[in-house]
């Protein structure tokens, strides 16, 4: 069958791949034993089809045909353009933490420890003999294809730890950026967030000018302790031609507040999925993602929450826009165990489509095992309100001008969500950019 | 807390082995052999005296059959069918030719009396003067695989509507059943149906002529009786242009322990203006307290608006089976053609519903609504799982989704898969799900005004399923609102 053949040579080929990144890879003994045992894992599926249903939408093998080579080292020229890309920003004051082309550039960041933050580069810590537990870092709980493939080819990443009671006065930020084409970046970050800290944590996914179709496959895995608060905000503005392959693991402890907001405006394909579980009672979690997509671009946004323990609250918003032939995947579980009763959960999914030929596909599931709870779900899907859009031209506004008003009310609702004045107008205005680009 | 402790209690206290309709009658019966070949394909197909081309038909389809699998994508489980231990086809022994209802045997007759449902002829029969525009149903009642009886046959014959046995339809009107049979769920669409297409015993068949409004309501009591007998029920229902018909699906069976198996196809037709009104009430032994036993009920039904400005409509209450696994859909490919699905799900015990409906919207202007309603108790898993989509060219496609759940019981599960597709700009669907428990505040507002916990619950559940009581045909709404207390006695009142 055409499925198994096409797997095969897939398969082939990276085997190929993996054996020649081997050397480059850091961490040996266990650390190598556990991405072989990674690699196997994934090269049993090869890249998820639609035949596998939690990838029922975003068919990789068909989006990414195959896994790039893994990209050479940043030399200067390549941290010169970073350093660029990252001034730029325009994030306010935030420690950066620079990760190009998947390797960490110590050079570009700021690796100031104290006031209850340690900040280690993941590639040392696999190296890092004398750890028994280095191998612990390419480990999770979920099982996925592609969170195994990122396991095996990981070369950096982020380890931050952050103390009890710690409250960083500026956000951390992790920014990634791509300079080379057609090459693939496999990073992984783990942040450790301790009892009673309160803590800010972007991510940031920009490209150079010659960056075109490479792939970032990323892993982030965060633990949230009890009584803490996090905010998290991820912007991803990768070229429109590039692979963005992401995963958030996160466990979030008792009382805790997580707040997480992510924006999509790049990337051809791409795809983020969170496994988010509360383990600790009576925590909150707020989940806000936007997808501004147009041409071709695919973009996939899944979420799996899992009510572990009683008395959480978890809201989930998402809002996609789609113009041209853009393709959006909203795909949102609700797992509600039998332990968690008293549990209020709610998901709302609104898409607006521009154009006849943009496509939205929604999933959004609840399992339920427990009779005490609320759980609801909500989805809609339209186009822009003709009367609207007409009371606005009648006031004297440009069709486009009328349209992006609109458009911004739309997600405003998701932004309003990020509770830092700064980190808003850095979405708002990455929002703007894409509105201002239509017209 | 006192409610739901209370509601626990009366949960665990139900025995589901008190399921009422669970007797068995004894009727000497005429079976082909265990296990299923291109023979016993060839020994059902030659009992109904068919023609060659319908022989072909069901061994290209037994053949197909055996290159598939069973699908696995259901929340349901159950141990591995045995297709080689069932009974393909069990006929009641044919004692004489019938020619009126009192020659049909007498056995057969108390079995649908004590299923409270008499055959309306039965009266008629006995010269019970009934008043004058009282609506009348057509029973074309099925016992184990052979229509018995069919009733009301003159009244359609001057209407010009055709309602008779499938088997017959083969015989007597080749050409319409060639040119519909397989034109909804094709032979290959999916394991079940597939060997449903192979080896189907009987069923219904209707033609509604152009511009007729079927006279009454017609009806079909399915009862599966024969120990190990798999019941493979072909439903074909055509509304030619213009044309009104309203069908209602009643099943009960008694009980037994071995799981017995029930692959039913059901094909709706509309043409240009037609609708069909497709009513179900299911009531299969659903398996005794520990979860032994019960029918696995795995059902494909779908309907295709196939004119404009046709309409097809699913209300179904389905509160029996050890396992159901359901997808009444629509086919929307009429320009303004409409489906709707209006559907109560009620589990207990160790049942496993996994039920749902398909909206795929092709042509112009179509819409669909789509209310489901889902209560979980005891032990049971209780799924919604269904597809809305618009085609590219489906513009100003429309639909609403309700989907909610009740739980009643920390033990069950209530589940809600959608998925919503949308590849047009034009499209405007909504979708909305819940899933809670009886709230206490509502609880305690009844009690307050003098109704006892029993009384309250089953007002709030009543309450909870109205929207699809009220799609249901009057003579059906009372036989679903008393197996809906049934279902849930001693749990929710």
């Amino acid at each position: 069958m055409n499925v198994a053949l096409a797997k095969t040579t897939t398969g082939a080929v990276l085997d190929g791949t993996f054996a020649a990144a081997r050397g480059r890879l850091p961490g040996v003994g266990t650390v190598a034993e556990t991405r072989q045992q990674a690699f196997d894992d994934f090269a049993r599926t090869g890249l998820p089809t639609r035949r596998i249903e939690e990838w029922k939408y975003t068919d990789l093998r068909n989006l990414l045909r195959d896994v790039a080579p893994l990209a050479p080292t940043p030399d200067q020229a390549a941290l010169a353009q970073a350093a660029k890309l990252v001034e730029g920003l325009g994030t306010g004051d935030t420690q950066k933490l620079v990760i190009v082309d998947g390797v960490f550039a110590a050079g570009l960041s700021d690796l100031t420890s104290g006031g209850g933050v340690t900040v280690h580069a993941l590639s040392a810590m696999l190296d890092d003999a004398t750890s028994a537990t280095r191998a612990d870092l390419l480990r999770s709980r979920v099982a996925d294809p592609m969170i195994a493939l990122n396991a095996a080819f990981a070369t950096d990443g982020m380890l931050i730890d952050i103390a009890d009671d710690a409250a960083p006065s500026r956000p951390l930020h992790i920014v990634h950026v791509a300079t080379r084409p057609s090459v693939a970046a496999f990073t992984r970050s783990l942040v450790r967030i301790g009892n009673r800290a309160r803590v800010t944590l972007v991510e940031s996914f920009v490209a150079a000018e010659a960056a075109k179709a490479y792939q970032a496959h990323d892993v982030a895995v965060i633990w949230i302790g009890d009584d803490s608060d996090l905010q998290h905000v991820r912007v991803m503005e990768d070229a429109g031609d590039a692979a963005n392959i992401a995963t958030a693991i996160v466990t979030v402890g008792a009382r805790t507040k997580f707040n997480t907001f992510s924006l999509t405006t790049g990337g051809g394909v791409s795809r983020y999925q969170s496994f988010i579980t509360l383990a600790g009672e009576d925590s909150e979690l707020l989940t806000n993602s936007v997808h501004l997509l147009r041409d071709k671009q695919h973009g996939d946004c899944t979420f799996v929450i899992d009510h572990a323990a009683p008395n959480c609250l978890s809201r989930e918003v998402f809002r996609s826009v789609l113009d041209d032939r853009a393709h959006s995947v909203f795909q949102g579980r609700i797992n509600v165990h039998q332990v968690a009763q008293k549990t209020d959960g709610k998901m709302m999914s609104r898409s607006l489509l521009l154009s006849d030929e943009a496509e939205i596909d929604n999933k959004p599931e609840l399992e339920i095992f427990a009779d005490d709870v609320q759980c609801g779900h909500g989805a809609t899907i339209g186009a822009l309100d003709d009367s609207l859009l007409f009371y606005l031209r009648a006031r004297g506004l440009p069709e486009k001008a009328a349209q992006a008003l609109l458009i911004q009310a739309f997600v405003g609702e998701a932004l309003e969500s990020i509770a830092s004045d700064d980190l808003r107008d850095v979405a708002i205005s990455a929002a703007e950019r894409w509105l201002e680009s239509r017209a | 807390m006192a409610a739901v402790q209370e509601t626990v209690d009366r949960v665990r206290q139900i025995d589901v082995d008190q399921y009422r309709y669970g007797f068995e009658t004894i009727i000497e019966s005429e079976k082909a052999p265990k296990g299923l070949s291109e023979d016993t394909v060839r020994y059902i197909s030659a009992k109904k005296n068919e023609p060659a081309w319908m022989l072909e038909w069901r061994l290209e389809a037994y053949r197909r059959w055996l290159t598939m699998e069973e699908p696995k994508w259901a929340r349901v489980e159950y141990p591995k069918i045995d297709f080689q231990d069932i009974y393909y086809y069990s006929a009641p022994k044919p004692k004489k030719t019938i020619g009126s209802i009192d020659e049909i045997d007498p056995e057969i007759l108390e079995t649908y009396k004590k299923l409270g449902i008499p055959l309306r002829e039965i009266e008629a029969l006995e010269g019970v003067v009934r008043p004058e525009g009282e609506r009348k149903i057509a029973v074309d009642a099925v016992f184990d695989s052979v229509s018995v009886a069919t009733t009301f046959q003159k009244e359609l014959k001057q209407a010009g509507v055709i309602f008779m046995p499938i088997s017959e339809a083969i015989r007597e009107h080749p050409e319409l059943v060639k040119q519909y049979l397989g034109t909804v769920v094709p032979t290959s669409d999916n394991f079940y149906a597939t060997l449903n297409s192979a080896v189907f015993s009987d069923g219904s068949f209707v033609y509604v002529p152009p511009g007729v409004r079927c006279p009454m309501e017609l009806s079909t009591y399915f009862r599966i009786n024969e120990r190990n007998t798999g019941q493979f029920e072909r439903t074909l229902i055509i509304a030619d242009k213009g044309a009104y018909v309203s069908y209602l699906e009643g099943c009960t069976a008694p009980q037994r322990d071995e799981n017995q198996l029930h692959a039913a196809v059901v094909e709706l037709v509309t043409l240009d203006d037609a609708e069909i009104k497709y009513s179900t009430v299911q009531n299969w032994y659903p398996g005794n307290s520990e979860g032994k036993g019960g029918i696995y009920n795995f059902v494909t039904k779908r309907g295709d608006c196939r004119g404009d400005n046709s309409k097809i409509s699913w209300t179904q209450v389905e509160t029996g089976s050890a396992i159901t696994w359901k997808y009444p859909s629509c086919i929307l490919r009429g320009d303004n053609s409409r489906g709707e699905f209006y559907s109560i799900a009620i589990s207990n015990g160790y049942q496993q519903v996994d039920s749902g409906t398909k909206m795929i919207h092709l042509g112009k202007n179509t819409t669909s609504r789509i209310i489901s309603k889902g209560i979980a108790a005891g032990k049971s898993q209780n799924t919604y799982r269904g597809l809305v989509t618009a085609h590219r060219k489906a513009t100003n496609a429309r639909n609403f989704t309700a989907c909610d759940s009740l739980l009643i019981g920390d033990q069950c599960g209530a589940h809600t898969v959608p998925y919503i597709e949308a590849k047009n700009a034009s499209t405007l669907f909504e979708h909305e799900a819940t899933t809670s428990k009886i709230s206490e505040d509502v609880l305690f507002y009844c009690i307050q005004r003098g109704l006892s916990q029993e009384e309250a619950v089953g007002l709030v559940v009543n309450g909870f399923v109205k929207d699809v009581l009220q799609q249901l045909p009057m003579e059906f709404a009372v036989e679903a609102q008393k197996l809906i207390s049934i279902s849930l006695e001693g749990s929710v009142g």
